[in-house]
């Protein structure tokens, strides 16, 4: 478990990017390999079986469960519409009859003669994926989904909220330290994905979401704040099911902490390009982190691809962010890997590294608070 | 598949597949005795891109053929059987939580008795509980069969109704769940397991009504009369159907299970397994807690009778941010002796929960964490008390002499009295730099009365002992005495309330070569050393209203054995009360962290922050 500290964030100004989009259940797939897609493209689809709406005849009706079926004007399987007689008693001599006029339309799946409940099943309800990412199809499962894939700047964030969302990359702050505020949210920067330098303040999220913009990514984010926007305190990191209004990513943490300035100037140079983004996390088994995905376009695209994926281990001279306090969000070089585990302030034992901050100070730091800067 | 005659075994191998680290250990027959001789760990593989649970489990028994210098796997990458002088082991067992364990959905009739039950069979086979379906649940058709839909789970249970009771109900909720067409969690192929466990009357028309899509299997009622659980069958199959469908259809679990001398087992299940035996073979009630960074799994035993809870969002990293939101932000600080910024406080917690595998290296950090343990051991045991109950909906026959002892269906079997052995494991309580932190926080947060033994599980490794006490019980309890429980002492505590500082028990201690005796005046807390082999004559005299075992203010007399912390006496009154304003807990704090030697590197940091 000598590697157990945690893997950086990726942030790449040019790779080869891949994204698997699949139906939640087989349905059809509308595009072939080779074709090229773009972000909003609809590229699968089928449909989820209809609600389901129990209702209980038995007990409408007051009758024994076992004379429902005989009661029934409809069979199983046979349409209904809203207002129509769906079943009828036989009354005393033909008299006195009772009817239940259902109030859904459907299709009656079953009839019970055990409980008097019948079952109607409304329309299909469609469901349909969009390719995401603007690029190829390299690969199609049939039923399915595909692999759609393009040369991007890839940025990963540590955490987000909201699903996926499109625009334009917007540069909202000209530093990576500049808090993003309410005052540097504008109306042009509707349908854009807005991105600040530092901590994002409430009111930049409310005006973000105000004036339409599709999403925000900044370094940090407070509690308090994240609350305030959601309406509720979020008590695990498993996101992106919001419906706020606004996806938003934040690249560092919480609290008030600037972009990493790699990030920053990379989101900088792409200013004006259509991005896909997509906030949800999961920081569980099979862990996800929201991220920016930038294609280059065809005439932008080039054979050579930069180091991307390439991973160094944890050695003297790697580039490192500190990922938990006294030294959060402070980066630096690792000068020393001590074999031996050491006792911290805390009195714990653990293994550390020995890192020279930006600033210039030395610090000793257990290797699971930092995290590797990768490009 | 076939274990070698017990007698003529000597080297175990044991592996648990947890979902982040997989963890071997080896024991061997040492001087005719087992120990657990080494150990090693790896990162587990189930997910892409090893997509293969056996690669970690070969990367962590080959850490252990390092260290023991034994050879335990194959050129193949197979493990080695039997054992001979230099290599091999005669029995290979294996548990797993991998993926996120065994994720389950119950069904019931009527939610506080079938339900009930039905959901005390899910846990009691190591499973998770996503929901409960019951016909009372206070929800509407449509939004329980919303429920069902939106719902992944490995397998579901379906109860309800007595043996030849009414079967209309019980065949409603498999009405509702067969058109829910729940999906399971590994990929559109995959047939969702049903087990039936309720009316046998009703198992024909059940049949009926969930018929395509579904593996459904019928067994024995699990509450055949009202008065009665009859959870055996249900739980062995839902074993069974978590090894031949969840497992199965996990990444390299189909070989894992060809190499394994009995049957992989849901890890929580194992850590049960092993709790009862030794309640069983030691006649006393136990209670185990394992916190782990996204949930908190309590056990006990009471009476023989077996229960277990997961609190599903109650833990140390993922789920630290909900724990601070259940408990209230006031309630982790009345456990921190100094003053900290509630808005900075909220950004740390959040950065735990995002980055989850960092560690405190303040001394601050760590002192916010065991307070955040404290609270979510508390919430986690309240949730268990509850749920551990005696059976619901059963009619009490009383007499004129129950006049004035009218207890209630329903009422919580967990007495903190009777209660003889604590076990704590999980990394906050594993790792904490001093056992005394560790004692101190169990009985912060379990609040243990009369006297209880504490312990910990040293590298949790009761899971591994769970299953290997099915094929050889001998060995299991051997290693689990000598190796897997670390003894941290005993803690003597009164029930009652009373006025601090004004008498609340004396005592009397007598041990081999010295004897001690004193007053306890209320809201003290006292250590006496003790050590790990070491035993001793207590007396407790408490005042009248404290009562610790005898009755209010009777004296009690008990052999007690020490540990590494030693004995502790809690004269804080039961319930405790720690209040939330700041002045008056920091204060209390403070003094009982001193008086057990908590964080001796505090006292400059509290000057700091006063």
């Amino acid at each position: 478990m000598s590697g157990a500290y945690t893997p950086g964030l990726r942030v790449t100004a040019r790779t080869r990017h891949q994204v698997r989009r699949l139906l939640p259940i087989p349905g059809e797939v509308l595009i072939k390999v080779g074709d090229r897609v773009e972000a909003r493209q609809v590229v699968a689809h089928t449909f989820m079986p209809g609600d389901i709406t129990p209702l209980n005849l038995a007990k409408q009706l007051s009758m024994p469960p076992a004379d429902v079926p005989e009661c029934m004007l409809k069979k199983e399987g046979e349409r209904v519409e809203p207002g129509e007689v769906l079943a009828r008693t036989k009354g005393i001599f033909g008299r006195f009859r009772t009817e239940y006029k259902v109030a859904v339309a459907g299709t009656i799946e079953s009839i019970s003669s055990v409980t008097g409940q019948v079952i109607i099943r409304g329309a299909e309800l469609p469901v349909q994926v969009l390719a995401y990412l603007a690029g190829r199809a390299i690969e199609i499962a049939p039923r399915e989904g595909c692999v759609i894939e393009s040369d991007v700047s890839f940025v990963q964030g540590i955490f987000g909220i909201g699903g996926e969302a499109f625009g334009q990359i917007r540069l909202a702050c000209e530093a990576h330290d500049q808090d993003l505020t309410g005052a540097r949210i504008t109306p042009d920067m509707k349908d854009c994905i807005v991105v600040g330098g530092a901590r994002v303040s409430h009111e930049a999220l409310e005006r973000a979401r105000g004036v339409g913009a599709a999403a925000i990514v900044s370094g940090g984010i407070d509690d308090q704040d994240l609350e305030r926007f959601l309406g509720y305190a979020l008590g695990v990191a498993i996101t992106g099911s919001e419906r706020v209004g606004l996806t938003v990513v934040v690249t560092e943490g919480f609290g008030q902490i600037a972009m990493a300035e790699r990030t920053f100037t990379l989101m900088a140079s792409r200013q004006g390009a259509d991005a896909a983004v997509n906030g949800t996390t999961q920081i569980r088994a099979g862990v996800m982190r929201p991220e920016v995905v930038i294609p280059w376009s065809r005439a932008e695209a080039v054979d050579e691809h930069g180091p991307g994926t390439t991973r160094g281990g944890l050695e003297i001279g790697a580039p490192v962010r500190v990922i938990r306090d006294p030294y959060f969000g402070a980066i630096g070089t690792v000068t020393g890997l001590p074999p031996e585990p050491q006792v911290l302030p805390s009195g714990s034992r653990a293994r550390v590294l020995q890192v020279t901050l930006t600033t210039g100070d030395g610090a000793i730091i257990p290797r699971a608070n930092v995290e590797l800067i990768e490009g | 598949m076939t274990p070698a005659d017990p007698t003529n075994i000597r080297v175990i191998l044991a592996t648990d597949c947890g979902s982040t680290t997989t963890k071997a250990i080896l024991i061997e027959l040492v001087d005719g005795v087992y120990r657990q001789t080494h150990r090693g760990e790896a990162p587990t593989t189930v997910e892409a891109p090893f997509a293969d649970v056996t690669l970690g489990v070969i990367n962590a028994v080959t850490e252990v053929q390092e260290l023991a210098g034994r050879r335990l796997v194959s050129g193949e990458g197979r493990i080695l059987r039997p054992a001979t002088a230099t290599e091999g082991c005669d029995i290979y067992i294996s548990t797993s939580s991998a993926g996120g364990g065994l994720q389950m959905m119950v069904a019931g009739v009527v939610r506080e008795m079938t339900a009930e039950s039905a959901k005390r069979a899910a846990l009691g086979a190591g499973a998770i509980v996503m929901d409960v379906i019951a016909s009372n649940d206070r929800r509407r058709p449509h939004e329980q069969i919303q429920r069902i839909r939106e719902l992944r789970p490995d397998i579901m249970l379906i109860s309800g109704g007595v043996d030849g009771g009414t079967t209309t109900h019980v065949v409603q909720i498999a009405e509702l769940i067969a058109p829910a067409k729940p999906k399971p969690r590994f990929g559109s192929e995959y047939t969702l397991p049903i087990v039936y466990a309720g009316n046998r009357d009703a198992a024909p028309l059940v049949r009926n009504v969930i018929k395509e899509g579904f593996a459904l299997t019928v067994v024995d009622n699990l509450r055949p009369v009202l008065e009665r659980e009859n959870l055996g069958p249900a739980r062995d199959a839902i074993h069974d159907l978590f090894l031949e469908h969840v497992m199965a259809h996990a990444p390299g679990y189909d070989k894992l299970m060809m190499w394994t001398d009995a049957p992989i087992v849901p890890t929580p299940a194992a850590v049960g397994d092993i709790l009862q035996t030794i309640a069983s073979r030691q006649g006393i009630n136990v209670v185990g807690v394992d916190i782990g960074g996204a949930t908190t799994d309590v056990f006990s035993v009471f009476d023989s009778t077996f229960n277990r809870t997961v609190s599903a969002n109650l833990g140390m990293s993922y789920s630290i941010a909900n724990v601070c939101a259940e408990a209230g932000m006031a309630n982790v600080l009345r456990w921190v002796p100094f003053d900290m910024d509630e808005r900075e406080l909220r950004n740390r917690v959040k950065n735990k929960m995002i980055r989850p595998t960092t560690i405190p290296q303040t001394l601050e950090a760590l002192v916010f964490e065991q307070a955040v343990a404290r609270e979510a051991l508390r919430l986690a045991y309240a949730q268990h008390k509850e749920f551990a109950t005696t059976l619901r909906g059963v009619q009490q026959q009383r007499t004129v002499g129950d006049t004035f002892s009218q207890d209630a269906s329903g009422r919580t079997i967990v007495d903190s009295m009777k209660l003889g052995l604590l076990v704590a494991s999980g990394g906050v309580l594993s790792h904490a730099p001093r056992m005394h932190q560790t004692a101190m926080m169990l009985v912060d947060a379990f609040e243990p009365e009369g006297f209880t033994t504490l312990a910990k599980d040293s590298i949790f490794m009761m899971p591994h002992l769970g299953v290997l006490a099915q094929v050889h019980p001998q060995a299991s309890l051997e290693v689990f005495d000598r190796d897997c429980l670390i003894h941290l002492g005993a803690c003597i505590a009164p029930r009652g309330a009373g006025k601090a500082g004004r008498p609340c028990f004396r005592f009397s201690i007598r041990t081999g070569d010295r004897e001690e005796s004193g007053e306890m005046l209320y809201g003290d807390l006292r250590l006496v050393p003790l050590g790990e082999r070491e035993t001793a004559i207590v007396i407790i005299d408490p005042e009248r209203g404290f009562d610790c075992g005898g009755g209010p203010g009777k004296r009690v007399e008990r052999e007690v054995r020490g540990g590494t912390v030693g004995m502790i006496l809690d004269a804080r009154g039961r319930p405790l009360v720690v209040p939330t304003a700041r002045d008056a807990s920091r204060e209390m704090v403070e003094r009982w962290g001193a008086a057990l030697g908590l964080y001796p590197e505090l006292a400059p940091l509290l000057t700091r922050h006063s």
